[in-house]
């Protein structure tokens, strides 16, 4: 299997943001009481996912890698460690003009994805997506690729998981475990189910 | 109880970030694989928490309303760039087992969460109170759930051995599940159960209430 592919199969089975890292939990677990807005915020993710990992590796490869500064002269400049507050300025930032953008010319699509946006900005799975792009050293395609898979990933699981959940309201668990624990429940059989599929890339 | 001591002791059961307000899920599920790393996210998070909390409500009157997010955000960042490079200067082991959650402290509820609704409203000093009291129930839970995974996943304790393996003529064999991530939900699940009866505020009313909306569209 060629490379891209196999990161395109990890991202979205193996190394599965939302149930093998555990990122992005808060919303995860907030916005997963039905279907359709767990639909809609999954489209969300794998749009600002797909845009901002790629964003983050240039602003990383051009600005703040070690030796980035090196046509200056600059050899021994080394700014990595800017990288928190900048991807967290750059996620931000494009999150805001991404609204901005769909509001003036996607009016339907506005509508329909515009109330989950700012929260993706606090989501730590967009932040953790960049972040593993540096830790992995990915190239451009790379992390193109990295960033749509972890995206598609992450909807699909909490696509899964609003289903499942949705089901399960029929339930009638001991009252303690009713709501919250139940919803953990839940989210650890999905996550079990998600391990057994380890052994696809290879 | 007095108001100082009621903000540390309070978030630790009965108001626990983790638990019961369902904040900071994420690295609380994450690094709990092994206890060492677990405990030193703990510190970390406390301490950043009490840093982020009194630096935001030392400057609660300069920070314009309209940008105070990103002013706070930009507090916090600060805050965990410098916890990062200190953890890979001088535990370089722990910080590549918590390889990215370090980072992902930024995005923590906990965190923005305490900056906007305590310590944009109150004084310093108990500002930096409920942060450390908010840190130490987020650690109890850590500390918990990574003692019992580390526990029956490896049969080690803060890597001493605790229980014989099987391998070397004892009698337990590690439990699988316990190295998968599965295994931290199913034992944070189980703690909320346990939190449940202690708190009457209870989240249960509102799913009751979600419960019956949906029936009643049926």
């Amino acid at each position: 299997m060629d490379t891209l592919t196999s990161i395109l199969l990890r991202s979205i089975f193996v190394d599965n943001l939302a149930l093998s890292f555990l990122l992005g939990m808060c919303t995860f677990l907030a916005i997963s009481r039905r279907l359709q807005n767990a639909i809609g915020l999954g489209i969300a993710v794998v749009c600002v996912q797909t845009i901002s990992v790629p964003l983050n590796y240039l602003v990383f490869d051009l600005l703040l890698a070690p030796g980035a500064w090196r046509w200056l002269g600059l050899d021994i400049l080394d700014l990595s460690y800017l990288k928190f507050i900048v991807f967290i300025g750059v996620i931000a930032s494009f999150v805001q003009v991404l609204e901005i953008v769909l509001e003036r010319y996607f009016v339907g699509l506005h509508r329909a994805l515009g109330v989950y946006l700012p929260l993706l900005t606090v989501n730590c799975a967009i932040l953790g997506g960049s972040l593993f792009m540096v830790q992995r050293d990915y190239n451009f395609n790379e992390s193109l690729v990295w960033g749509f898979g972890s995206g598609v990933g992450w909807a699909l699981a909490i696509i899964l998981f609003a289903a499942l959940r949705e089901r399960v309201r029929y339930s009638d668990p001991p009252l303690a475990m009713q709501g919250l624990g139940m919803t953990f429940l839940l989210c650890g059989f999905l996550s079990l189910a998600f391990a057994s599929l380890r052994g696809l890339a290879g | 109880m007095t108001y100082t001591s009621r903000l540390i002791s309070d978030p630790v059961i009965r108001q626990n970030p983790v638990t019961v307000q369902i904040l900071g899920v994420c690295s609380a599920l994450a690094v709990t694989r092994t206890l060492i790393p677990a405990i030193i996210m703990s510190v970390t998070l406390t301490l950043i928490l009490v840093m982020s909390n009194v630096i935001v409500s030392a400057l609660r009157h300069q920070l314009p309303q309209s940008i105070r997010l990103i002013l706070e955000m930009l507090i916090i960042a600060t805050g965990v760039t410098i916890a990062d490079e200190f953890l890979k200067a001088y535990m370089p082991d722990i910080a590549s087992t918590l390889s990215v959650f370090v980072g992902l402290i930024i995005t923590n509820c906990i965190v923005l969460g305490r900056a906007e609704a305590f310590a944009m409203h109150n004084p310093v000093l108990p500002s930096a109170m409920d942060g450390l009291g908010q840190g130490l129930g987020y650690s109890l839970i850590l500390v918990l759930v990574a003692s019992i995974r580390e526990l029956f996943g490896t049969g080690r304790l803060l890597g001493y051995q605790v229980f014989q393996l099987s391998a070397d003529n004892g009698w337990f064999s590690p439990l699988l599940i316990m190295s998968l991530p599965a295994s931290a939900f199913f034992i944070v699940a189980g703690l909320i159960w346990l939190s449940q009866p202690n708190n009457p505020r209870s989240l249960q009313a509102e799913w009751k209430l979600d419960y019956h909306t949906f029936r009643g569209k049926l």
